[in-house]
Order: structure tokens, then sequence, then C-alpha cells
């Protein structure tokens, strides 16, 4: 089960912060710092993984942007690895050619997208298709 | 597209200009003025209840919280958004509950309506939301309120709700697993559908409630294995299908998450595990492996084969899958599978054995990751007949490994060799290197052992000793080999210079005295050295000095600054070996024998196997002292039993000029299990002898009975001098043998008393329960009737250790009561030791009134907390 996603760029903002368990303010905080510490540093030629607490941490790096899941120990890694890349590439698609500034003023989109693609710490959809279909079934309902 | 989501701000480009502002600033300080700008417009708003504006405050809200400041003022707002009839208003609301409140705030409770009403909403799209909203931040409570509502959701005629309504049962049920049975036959229907979103949420479902309810897992498995067979294999042998493609693979992920189910299905059931396994060897064998996705469904793939029911040729196939990992050049792949070989390792250790020399390389990688992984790995493949070239192997890394990582590597090495070592020799060769190398990162209780081995290992005494010596010329640094070579040649020196006990394979070595010295001294003068080291350096000196007749006056001189130390316990220790050094000679050389030979096999049952065959340490060696007083001190250094930390003298008027003379503290040996003296004599004629300076019975100085013959050849003149350049004090031990300060003072007990304060009073058994048992001795104090000494001694009386053992004693006010520390925190069982500890106790109201005494008794059986508590009032008259 994925605890919380980040998304953060190279000096450390928070970008987006969707939490699937409860923490506190302060504890969410400093899981951000720390998690941008972990990430920020490494090769890229490392692996994508980085124990973190008593879970781990799976990121990838998108130009200034870093995306990082936090999941159960026993998680499928690589699954995890390719699901950050999807979410992505429904980004991408929708935003067309993705910046860091469309997520920055569109951060309640973003959010959107995310309960579509994410919902209680567990993937809901596949189909980036579906996604993006949906994304404008609900801008027309607004 | 975008202008319409913006038309939801209504009149415009707010919260567009807002994150502008934001973003132009150029200083924090910038920053907050902005946005407490902002906060004081939106409260403004908040309190003239502008409704137009409510979501657009929400929004920028939920940025300023994003930049970490306080918003707890809108959280009141997000409810009456929610609770608004317009999907944009709830939209705003829902994610500002998501985002602003969790599951955790009372203001939660308030949402559970409106979540009601929504869940039933006419509008599938509202109802989204509220399933959204309640899949991420849903209470236990909510969870019972709410659960009837998610169930009827789940055979919603729209995917999109049946999809959520799945994965909100998932929160649903881990909020409130009684609830699961509710979920068990929706659920199981959501395995037929077609639709990927429904189907994936759907297995997920399926799969937590197997791990929550057997009878789910059990209904599942028996309705639904073959049909999730046949749903994995349409999906493995599916056609190109644009939508759910990536590299080439029709949807992965739900690939995995069908994997998952299977493997929970197979484990513990043949039947099950048989009726997968042809798929799972299609999909092992036909996946392509160049890409993440195929790599991710070949490591679940391999996972779900390990955990089911044993079939030998799917193992093959996945322990060979993970060959093919292990030696793929992107660093993910070794990392998961250097991960599941952990796995593999319980039921084909051979078969992973052979990856032996890739793991061992995966060791010295540069990302910590895959290090720490391989560690691991490795640690487990070690066993008898590989532990010589593996651990070679690490102890060569060591050298060049980070910094970072070395601690880890560290206490792994020691486990190996400890755990495996074929023979002693071998065990101290890889310890001194370890030690040399990486001796700051090795633990206490790892160089204890140590030295413990060492101790036990006779005939390589010298070998060792000149080892360390070599060592040290070069490692200085290392904190732990400085020590260990310090005791070594405290106990070994007169070894390492006359080249004793040679083993064939080694080139002898001249060292002369004043260079064995030389090591003592540097290790004493090291600005690195701590306290241990020093304490540990300054006994060793004291041994070097009776054997190293020659350097005598040198260690002398190394010794004294130390006087005037800033620390007590080196301070004291400088001027009693000072003291010994100077004037006694001709006792010295006894004083300072050799350690008796550690008990290895007490020592072991200490340290529950951490070591090879046998290795011990006395129980003298407790790091510190009960009741919290922490004893800074090398426990081998206090195996000379000329410990200084101990309580202050009792005073009397005799007593006064002595402590006022010289300082001497005296506690009493703990546990007198020698001659066959009663528990108090001791203590009385060790005061007598020392408040009056009778001279006690001549004796040779031959024997381990020092303390008595110091006492008495040197008599009258300065027997009180003599003594107290030795405070002595002893552990509680439960193997009286192993420490000689019991026959030290045992040598007391055999010199009569010459005079008798006052009356003897009766022992009593101040406090017994089932579990322990209190006695009291009582002492008093020539000369000053109104103090008594007590000595309490603690038998454990049940079967099980106790620790951190600690007495309280608690008296009114016409006494005073002053604890000295006990003589240990740790109560063996079944009255196989005791502990003492000696209060003194004042008397104001002496003759009027007896003595009366509450007691709290704390300790610790196997980590649980003990505490018993008691009155006495059975003192004898006239205390």
């Amino acid at each position: 089960m994925i605890r919380f996603i980040l998304l953060q760029n190279r000096q450390g903002k928070t970008r987006l912060a969707k939490y699937y368990v409860p923490l506190e303010e302060s504890e969410k905080h400093k899981v951000e710092y720390e998690v941008h510490r972990l990430v920020v540093n490494r090769d890229p030629k490392h692996t994508n993984f980085v124990e973190f607490r008593t879970h781990k941490v799976i990121y990838r790096r998108y130009a200034g942007l870093f995306f990082s899941l936090c999941v159960d120990i026993t998680d499928n890694e690589l699954a995890y690895l390719e699901s950050i890349h999807l979410f992505v590439e429904i980004l991408d698609h929708f935003f067309s050619n993705v910046c860091e500034l469309d997520l920055v003023f569109n951060f309640h989109k973003v959010y959107l997208i995310l309960d579509e693609f994410i919902l209680a710490g567990e993937l809901q959809e596949t189909s980036k298709r579906a996604i993006i279909e949906r994304m404008g079934e609900l801008e027309k309902v607004e | 597209m975008q202008s319409s989501i913006m038309n939801t701000f209504s009149s415009g480009t707010r919260l567009r200009d807002m994150i502008r502002a934001i973003r132009a600033c150029k200083t924090a300080a910038e920053e907050r003025a902005v946005v407490r700008k902002e906060c004081a417009a939106i409260r403004a708003s908040i309190n003239e209840n502008d409704q137009d504006y409510m979501h657009r405050n929400l929004a920028k809200l939920m940025f300023i919280h994003m930049l970490g400041y306080p918003t707890h003022f809108g959280q009141m707002e997000c409810l009456k958004l929610i609770a608004s009839p317009g999907f944009p208003e709830k939209r705003i609301g829902y994610l500002g509950l998501m985002l602003l409140l969790d599951e955790r705030q009372e203001v939660l409770m308030l949402v559970t309506n409106s979540l009601k009403q929504d869940l039933n909403h006419i509008n599938q799209y509202i109802v989204g939301l509220a399933l959204c909203a309640l899949g991420n931040i849903c209470s236990a409570e909510m969870a019972r309120d709410l659960a009837p509502e998610v169930e009827r959701l789940l055979q919603f005629r729209d995917p999109n709700i049946r999809k959520k309504a799945a994965l909100c049962s998932i929160r649903i049920i881990k909020k409130v697993p009684d609830l699961a049975e509710n979920f068990i036959n929706p659920a199981i229907a959501l395995l037929r559908e077609k639709h990927h979103g429904v189907l994936i949420t759907g297995v997920q479902l399926c799969t937590d409630l197997c791990k929550i309810s057997t009878e789910a897992l059990e209904l599942v498995r028996k309705k639904c294995t073959d049909g999730l067979v046949r749903t994995l294999r349409d999906l493995a042998n599916s056609p190109y299908s644009p939508e759910y493609d990536i590299a080439g693979i029709t949807d992965p992920f739900l690939h995995i998450r069908l994997l998952k189910l299977l493997r929970v299905l197979g484990e513990g059931d043949a039947d099950a595990s048989d009726s997968m396994n042809d798929i799972l060897a299609q999909v092992a064998t036909k996946t392509e492996s160049n890409k993440v996705a195929g790599n991710a469904i070949l490591y679940e793939c391999v996972q779900t084969i390990m955990s089911i029911e044993d079939n030998g040729g799917l193992r093959v196939l996945a322990i060979n899958i993970l060959g093919r990992f292990l030696s793929n050049r992107d660093n993910n792949i070794r990392y998961v599978a250097l991960n599941m070989l952990m796995k593999a390792v319980t039921f084909d250790a051979q078969a992973v054995q052979r990856h032996r020399a890739t793991i061992l390389e995966c060791v010295k990688d540069s990302d910590a990751s895959i290090r720490k992984r391989a560690l691991e790995l490795v640690y487990v493949l070690v066993n008898e007949t590989n532990v010589k070239p593996l651990a070679k192997e690490l102890i060569d890394y060591l050298k060049v490994s980070d910094h970072d990582f070395r601690g880890d590597l560290t206490a792994k090495i020691c486990s190996i060799v400890a755990k495996f070592s074929p023979e002693k020799i071998w065990y101290i060769d890889q310890m001194l290197k370890v030690i040399s190398e990486a001796g700051n990162f090795v633990k206490d209780e790892v160089w204890h052992a140590l030295i413990v081995v060492i101790s036990n290992a006779s005939e390589l005494h010298g070998y060792t000793v000149r080892a360390l010596y070599r060592a040290f010329q070069t490692s200085a640094e290392q904190e732990i080999l400085v020590r260990v070579t310090v005791w070594c040649i405290g106990e070994y020196g007169d070894m390492l210079v006359n080249n004793v006990g040679m083993l064939d394979i080694e080139d002898s070595i001249t060292v002369t005295e004043s260079d064995a010295v030389d090591v003592v001294e540097i290790a004493i003068k090291r600005h690195a050295s701590d306290l241990t080291t020093k304490a540990m350096a300054l006994v060793a000196l004291l041994k070097l000095s009776s054997r190293f007749l020659s350097c005598t006056e040198r260690i002398r001189e190394i010794i004294v600054p130390f006087k005037g130390n800033f620390v007590l316990e080196l301070q004291q220790r400088s001027i009693e070996f000072n003291s010994i050094v100077a004037r006694h000679q001709n006792i010295r050389s006894t004083l300072v024998e050799r350690m008796p030979v550690l008990d290895e096999a007490t020592f072991v049952g200490r340290r529950a196997g951490s070591l090879p065959g046998a290795a011990s340490t006395t129980t003298a060696t407790s790091v510190s002292l009960p009741n919290g007083v922490a004893k800074p001190v090398a426990p081998l250094v206090d195996l000379l039993d000329l410990s200084s930390d101990d309580a202050p003298a009792p005073s009397s008027s005799g007593g006064d000029l002595l402590h006022d003379l010289l300082g001497v503290d005296l506690s009493l040996p703990s546990q007198q299990s020698g001659a066959g003296q009663s528990s108090n004599s001791g203590t009385d004629v060790l005061l007598d002898l020392l408040s009056i300076g009778t001279p006690s019975a001549p004796s040779s100085s031959s024997t381990v009975n020092i303390l008595s013959s110091n006492a008495s050849i040197e008599a009258p003149v300065s027997p009180l001098d003599d003594l107290s350049s030795l405070s002595i004090s002893s552990r509680t031990t439960s193997n009286a043998g192993a420490a000689p300060v019991m026959d030290l003072l045992d040598g007391f007990s055999l010199s009569p008393p010459t005079e008798n304060n006052g009356p003897v009073h009766p022992s009593i058994t101040a406090f017994e329960s089932s579990h322990v048992r209190l006695t009291f001795d009582f002492s008093k104090e020539p000369g000053n009737p109104q103090t008594t000494i007590v000595q309490a001694t603690f038998i454990n009386l049940s079967s099980e250790t106790y620790t951190d053992f600690v007495f309280q004693a608690a008296v009114p006010k016409f006494l005073q009561l002053h604890l000295d520390p006990a003589s240990s925190n740790t109560l063996p069982a079944a009255g196989n030791g005791s502990i003492t500890q000696n209060l003194k106790v004042t008397n104001s109201q002496h003759g009027k009134k007896s003595l009366i005494m509450r007691v709290r008794i704390a300790y610790k059986i196997n980590g649980k907390d003990s505490l018993e508590e008691g009155q006495i009032s059975n003192f004898p008259r006239g205390l």
C-alpha cells in the first residue's frame, strides 16, 4: 500500500503531498524534508529505491522534479516505479508537455488527477485514456 | 479546458494572482507578508460569510497550506462547501477536507452526514467525490457508519463508482476488520468484471479481504482460483491493446495484482497451488524481460512461485530468473534480485550459494541500498564451510568501505566471525583485523567477548599480545584496539617482552620492557582516549609496575600526574596505585597477579550465543552500578578489584579520622561466599580494624589474602594508611571463585575482631514475598550510637533472573537515611546469588523511637516491570 506520495522540486519545495495514512502536520513536514534529503543527491545510476524508516521510498526524477512514493517493505518496487511513470505520462498528456509551473498553478487539478489514479493508497485505474476522459467529464460538470 | 476550471474560482484569476505574487517574492519575509495579507483577507471574507468567493478562498488556503503555513481557520469552510449543493463547491470542499484535515480531527465527525448524503446522491460525480474522500481519510467510526452505502455502491452501474467503492471498502475493512464479511460476496462478484479498473480494484479488495478473514480466504480460494487463473491467462495472451499497453505488455499492473492474489490463495493449499502452476510457468518463461514492466511481472511471479506450495520445477525457474536479475546491469533489478534471494535461501540455500561471488560484489556496490541488501544476504549465506573466505572478503572490503556503511559492516563481520569461527586463533586474528580497521565501530560487548576468549586461550596469550603490539604501531587511532592492547599488555606484558609461547607462524620481535610501557603511556596520554581507556591504562600500568621492575619508577611518573585529574575515578585510581607502587613492593606482585581466567560458560549464558564455542566474562564486569549510578569504567578493569567509586566511608570517631585523612572508600563484599563467616562479621571486622588500627594476625604475603597481610604487616604504624590506599569494592557474583576480592576479604574474617562496639543486633528478614527476600544485618559505628549501618541483602526466590533491580527506601522525619549504591542491578534466579546494598540510618530520637522504614523494590523480569512495596517495622530495639 502507498503511504504517501510526494512531488518535490530540487530545492525541496513540495508541489504535491498526498498522505494515505494519518500523520501529524509537523510529522508531515519532517517526512517531506527527510525524503527530499534522501533522494536529491542520489547518483542517477543508483537504484530508485531507498529505505526510509520502516518503509521504502520509490522515487523517480523528471527534470527538476522528484516523484516519491512511500510503500510497504514487501511491495513490488518495480511496479511502483512503473506507476510513477504512468502518472507522469497522464500529467504530460493532460497539460500537454507538463512543466513544474503547470503543477504550481494548477495544483488542485493535479490532486484531482491523482484522485482518479490512486485511491486509499492503491491503484485505481491503469488506463491513461480512461483518466484523461474522466477529467474531461469532470470539467464538463463544473 | 483550463478556462472552464478557472471559472470555478469565480471572478477570475485571484488564485493565479496570489500564486504569482508569492512566486515573485525574493525573500522568505516577503513571502510571509504576502501570505499574511492573503490570510487576513480570507478570514475577513469568511467572517462576512461571503459565499461567492468561498471556494476560491479555500483553494488559496490549500496553496498556502502546501507552503507550510497554518490554515486551520479554513477547516469549517471545507465542511460548509461540502454541504453546499453544487459540484464545483463540493469538489473544492472535499479536496480541502483531504488536504487540511485527516482522520484524527474532531471536525471530521461533522462531515459524516454530508458524506452519507453524497454517497446517495443522484449525481454520480458527486458520489465519486464522496467515495474518494472517504477512501482517503475515513476513520473507524465513519467506516462503521458508511459501510452499508459503500457496500451498495460496489454494484453501482457506472464502473468509475464501482472501482472507487472497491478501494473505499479496503480502507473500511482495514479500519474495522469486523466489517469484512459483509464485503466478501460483492468483492467476489467484482472478479468477474471485464473493466480493468474495476477488476484491478476488485482483485486488490479480495487480496486484503483474504488477509483479514480466513472465511474470505477459503471462499475466494474455492470459488475464484480457477477464474483468476483464466483471467491471468487471457491477460497474458491478450493481443496488443493500446489503452493498457506498457512496453509491449498489456496492463502489467493487473498482471501483478493477479499474481499477488494467486499467491495469497496458493499459500498453504496444495490444490490451489497446483491449479496455478501452468500459468505461473507461462508467465515466468514468456514475459519479456528487457523493460521495467516485464521485470516487475517476473519479480512478482517469482515471489508467488516461492510462496505457494512446493513445485520443484517452478522453483528452479524462479531461481534462474533471480540469477538473471542478479547479473542485470540495471541496479534496480539487482536490488530486487537480492531482496528475493533472501527469501529463496530458506528453501534452496544451495542455489543461492552459487551466486555468492556476485552477491559479495554487490556488498561493495556504490549504492547504499544495494550494499545493505547484499550484506544481509551474505550474512545468511555464511556457514562453517565458507566462513573463512567470506570473512576475509568482508574484512578486506572494510578497509575501503564508506564511512556510513562501516557500522553495519563491522557489526555483521563480528557476528559472523563469532558465530562460525572454527578455531580460537582464527577468531582472534579476525577480530584483531576488525578492531584495527574499524575499532571505533565495534560494540562494547564484542570486545568484551574478545577479551574473554583471549583470557581463555592460554596457549595464545603470547601470540595475541604480540599481534596487538604490532597492530597498535599502525592503528593507534582505533580506540577499541587501544583498549584491548592495553589490557593484554597489562596482563601478558612479560610474554610480549620475552617472546613467550612463540607459534611457528610468527616472526619474532624484539620488544623491551620500556617499549611495552610506551604503548600504555601513549594510550593514557592520547588526547582521544576516553575515560575507560585511561582507566584501563592505569590498571595496566599498575600491573606492569610489578612485571617490569626496571620501569617501576617511570610508571610511577606516568601515574602521578593523574592525581590531579578532574575525573574522580582517575584521580582516585592514580592516588591508590601510586601508593601501591611506591610503598608496597612486597605485596605488589601478588596484588597484581594475572587475572583469573574469565568464565566462558557464564558469559555464553548471558550473551545467548553471540560468541564462538565458549566465551565469557565474569559477572563482575557489569559496566554500570545498580541504582542508576553510571560507572564509566571498563568492566574488566573492575576485575582488579581496585575500583574506587563506592560510597563514602561510614564515619565514626575513629572512622572520621580515617575518612578525613585518607578519603577512604570502603564498601563491603556483597556476598561473602567464602569461609562461612556470618554475613556481617566482615563489615565489623573491617571497620574495627580501620578505626582502631589493631594489628591482626601476621600472615605471609604469598597468599591471595593480601589485604589482611597488608593490614598487619606494617601495623601498628600505619595500617589505616595502607588499607585506605586501596578502596575495596566488589560486585555480587554468582561465581565466587572468579573474583579474588572474595578471598581478599575473607582474609579479614580470619582475624578475629578485637573489640566489639556495643551490643550486636540480630539480623532480621525485613521483607519477604514470593519473589524476593530482603534481610538486614546491622552494625553500629563505634562511638556513634545514633547511626546504624544496615547491610541489605536481596535474594531472588523465583526462577527468573531480575534485571534493572532498584531498591528504594523511605523513613519518617526523625530518621535520616543514606543509601549506598547496590552491588549489582541484576539478581540471579533461585537464590544463586544476591545483591547487597548498604544503608546508613541515623536516628535522631535514638533510645526513644525504633527504626521504621518503607521500602519499594522494582525490577524487571524478562523486560517486564515488577514492583513490590512493604513496610519494615520489625527492626531490633535500640537501633
